[in-house]
């Protein structure tokens, strides 16, 4: 019994992570009604961060995360102007087929060069013991740093001027741009937001798991798990989100082998949707 | 006549606002009923709950003596009732007579594609676009767009019609001429209920007036008793344009 | 639907047919036969697509599933059960159909983007189950002896069997996405595409609809990939649910024209014709994903309506013969 409580505090805190990482999501489909599908790839991208910098300069883990943030803003931006700049306002389908073509691309270089070769970064932190279990002082500092990088995006949307400018933008485009918001500048900005917490979360979650090129798949489709049961374009939502799958991953480890996690999280996923299609916890709420 | 509509204390709440309380009234069949009131007095959310966009949080609505109450707009548009909109909705892709199409195969009478064809052209030519039939909707004027949407909603071959604003926007030519179509279209025995701003056409139209205000009914009779009624010209003190409006026309 | 005979497009339908069948006959080419009957794939799962993609403008990533799940059960039932290919076929196009009906009426409760994201996760999901799934050979996969060609006349002759059963269905997916697209149903599927609130107030009963046509673009995918991997006499997870598949599918569709019949022939022949030009080497094999994915882009940016809406633009009267 306390094994599977330990299990379900680990959960936690791992699931703070992912409810980073679906931020990243949330934000950009919040403010310019845009899927991000090169999310997941951004998120490898933050782990290769991690093991290129980490193995070609030695320099501590947790440093990579500030190339990352800002690197991943860069390419954000980078990527708004290619592919979805003249995809917003258009259907869906459009800016879903513009983000997973150059997903495509993205992947196909990367595989090219790099293969699809396991990677693992070992980062050694001390852990906590208490009693007979052991959390894994990695767990609890990617758990911490979320937390603080959340906050941190909480503070920004709230306090800055830019941040409301964002949230403007989010709420009505239009009117946002008749009070003088730059609206192009100011979509561009949230795209490159929501990269850079991709690729941020990369970083912390590479310090966790072992990865190839392809596992961007696996955590897209998570966040997207969690964005569905935080409530889409919600930031609040995405945390508490990825706080519900880190506790269902932990309850349900100790007793089923790796491999039918995923197989779970999605059929109970799909349960969701079909008993709140709007998200659980709020219909289409957009209060970022 | 019978009770095609009957609204039996409906209300709905979105959030922290009441948009429509405890309210009912009936429409007979043949009829056209004219709801007027204010900004924001709950007439397009009332639209919205009797075709099923919306479920009422509480009270029924009663379709031909059936409980449509929460029931899907598919199915109500089955049943023969169809709507158009204050904000125009074309199948941008698809042309007018295209449109008309699948107003003409989803409504009443669940026409074939080939039977949809005839009543599809025949809606267009009441509503007056058989010179922009074969015209993708997207190229349309907003004056055009509006005739679509009730090209559309006639092809249906309704029993009732509900019209959302679809006089405004147009200019008194234009005006003109959808009474006309209005007036046609009652005369081959669709009952209508009627949206509308602009007074003097929507008094003239009416048979009977409903008038709403914060979401209840507020008055309702013939269009002379209602227009000199000391609550509703109140009422629309808020709006001094409108309460001159109403006043000379009484 | 004997209007839709009389019609131009369906002896064109039949033309195109014809020539895949009679065309490796000719000297009896095995090669062409080979490559004729990866195009015949292509085209299936393309024209498949499309009856959601160009009609009710969903797109579904994850069209691979229909067709690794019609091989795994297909593949399964003759080995595991001797069922003969034929009624394994049949099992494998109305199980998986069925399947897409239940789980479409869920996931299509999501609107655009997000059913489209539900899409990969389903074959992320149907994989992992492939791959702990003992009866299924779990990440092995099955393996069919020589013995099961032997009802088709041995392995030479099965062969040239499969090739035709392919052409068949392929024909058939031509056909049905004509069938649909002339129909009051693929009325309603349009009207979905241009405004789905629209449609259902008009009468459409969109959720039905929508889970219609989702399961029927499962049915013959299904069994095209119950030939497939018959005929290969091996199956497993990663080549069953590869994502590429149905990737090039989207582009195919894309390239020739979303919600035409005929684009999804010219797309299919235009992509292979790339990609043969371009896989010259094993180096550039994942180079197929960044032209796809280049491709693709430049489609979406530039040419959202593909070659036949280019063609269509040009010459209207086109648009009275063709699909």
């Amino acid at each position: 019994m306390l094994g599977f409580i330990a299990s379900v505090i680990d959960g936690v805190l791992v699931g703070l992570v992912y409810g980073l990482a679906a931020m990243g999501i949330t934000l950009i489909w919040g403010v310019m009604d845009v899927i991000n599908l090169t999310h997941g790839t951004m998120i490898v991208a933050g782990m290769f961060a991690l093991y290129l910098l980490t193995s070609a300069f030695g320099i501590s883990p947790y440093v990579t995360l500030l190339p990352a943030l800002a690197g991943g803003f860069v390419v954000g931006v980078a990527l708004y102007w290619i592919a979805v700049h003249r995809m917003v306002g258009r259907p869906p389908l459009m800016s879903l087929l513009s983000t997973f073509s150059v997903n495509l691309v993205l992947i196909g270089v990367a595989t090219g060069v790099w293969g699809t070769v396991l990677f693992n970064v070992e980062v050694s932190v001390p852990g906590l013991t208490l009693g007979r279990y052991t959390f894994p002082g990695v767990h609890i500092v990617a758990a911490v740093l979320a937390a603080v990088i959340a906050a941190g995006l909480y503070f920004f949307l709230r306090r800055t001027r830019l941040g409301k400018a964002v949230r403007a933008v989010a709420n009505n485009r239009e009117a946002a741009e008749l009070v003088g918001v730059p609206t192009t500048q100011v979509l561009s900005v949230a795209f490159g937001f929501g990269v850079s917490l991709a690729c941020v979360s990369g970083v912390l979650i590479g310090t966790l798991f072992p990865f190839t090129i392809l596992t961007g798949d696996s955590y897209l489709l998570k966040s997207f798990i969690v964005t569905v049961l935080g409530g889409f374009g919600n930031p609040v939502g995405a945390l508490i989100g990825g706080l519900a799958l880190g506790v269902l991953e932990g309850a349900v480890t100790p007793f089923v082998p790796v491999s039918w996690t995923l197989v779970i999280e999605f059929v109970l996923f799909v349960l969701v949707l079909i008993a709140f299609p709007g998200g659980v916890f709020m219909r289409r709420s957009r209060a970022l | 006549m019978s009770a095609i509509l009957e609204l039996d204390r409906v209300g709905k709440r979105f959030g922290g606002l009441q948009a429509v309380r405890d309210l009912s009234f009936q429409v007979r069949e043949g009829e056209i009923v004219g709801l007027i009131g204010p900004n924001g007095a709950g007439k397009s959310t009332l639209f919205n709950l009797v075709n099923g966009v919306f479920a009422p949080d509480t009270g029924r609505i009663l379709f031909d003596g059936a409980d449509i109450t929460g029931a899907k707009p598919y199915d109500i548009a089955r049943k023969g009732l169809a709507r158009t909109h204050q904000i125009v909705q074309p199948l941008t892709n698809l042309t007018v007579v295209q449109n008309c199409m699948v107003g003409a195969c989803f409504g009443r009478n669940n026409l074939s594609l080939a039977a949809s064809r005839a009543a599809a052209r025949e809606a267009v030519a009441v509503a007056g676009l058989e010179d922009r039939a074969d015209m993708l909707a997207l190229h349309l004027t907003i004056a055009g767009k509006k005739r679509l949407e009730l090209a559309r909603a006639l092809a249906a071959q309704p029993r009732l019609l509900l019209l959302d604003e679809v006089l405004a926007g147009l200019n008194p030519t234009e005006v003109e001429h959808m009474i006309g179509v209005i007036r046609r279209i009652r005369q081959r025995g669709v009952t209508i209920v009627i949206i509308e701003h602009l007074m003097q056409a929507i008094m003239n139209l009416s048979d009977r007036i409903v008038v709403l205000s914060s979401g209840a009914k507020l008055a309702e009779g013939l269009p002379a008793e209602v227009s000199q009624n000391a609550d509703v010209i109140e009422a629309y003190l808020g709006d001094p344009k409108l309460a001159a409006e109403l006043q000379g026309v009484a | 639907m004997p209007d839709i005979v009389r019609r131009p497009f369906f002896s064109i339908i039949a033309l195109v047919i014809a020539i895949f069948a009679l065309a490796p006959l000719w000297g009896n080419d095995v090669d062409l036969r080979e490559s004729l009957v990866l195009a015949a794939v292509y085209i299936t799962l393309a024209s498949n697509l499309n009856l959601m993609l160009g009609y009710t403008g969903y797109v579904n990533f994850g069209s691979v599933v229909f067709f690794g799940l019609g091989g795994y059960i297909c593949v399964w039932l003759v080995s595991a059960h001797d069922w003969p290919l034929g009624w394994s076929l049949l099992a494998a196009g109305l199980g998986v159909s069925a399947l897409a009906f239940v789980f479409g009426a869920g996931i299509l409760r999501l609107r655009g983007h997000f059913f489209a994201l539900a899409t990969i996760g389903i074959v992320e999901a149907v994989q992992a189950f492939a791959s702990n799934f003992d009866p299924w050979g779990g990440a092995s996969g099955i393996y069919l002896s020589t013995e099961v060609f032997a009802p088709l006349g041995g392995p030479r002759r099965a062969l040239w069997v499969i090739y035709f059963a392919m052409i068949a269905v392929m024909g058939l997916s031509l056909y049905l996405s004509y069938a649909i697209k002339t129909s009051k149903f693929g009325l309603g599927l349009l009207a979905i595409g241009q405004n789905e609130d629209a449609a259902a107030i008009l009468g459409v009963p969109t959720p039905r609809y929508k889970a219609l046509v989702y399961s029927a673009s499962a049915f013959l995918p299904a069994i095209a990939g119950g030939l497939y991997f018959f005929k290969s006499a091996f199956i497993q997870p990663t080549d069953a649910f590869d994502l590429t598949l149905s990737t090039e599918a989207i582009v195919i569709a894309m390239l020739g024209g979303q919600g035409t019949v005929t684009g999804v022939a010219f797309g299919a022949y235009l992509y292979e014709q790339l990609r043969g030009y371009l896989l010259t080497s094993d180096t550039f094999s994942h180079f197929q994903l960044v032209i796809a994915g280049a491709l693709l882009l430049i489609i979406v940016l530039f040419f959202p309506s593909g070659l036949m809406g280019w063609l269509y633009a040009r010459f209207p009267r086109l648009q009275r013969v063709l699909e």
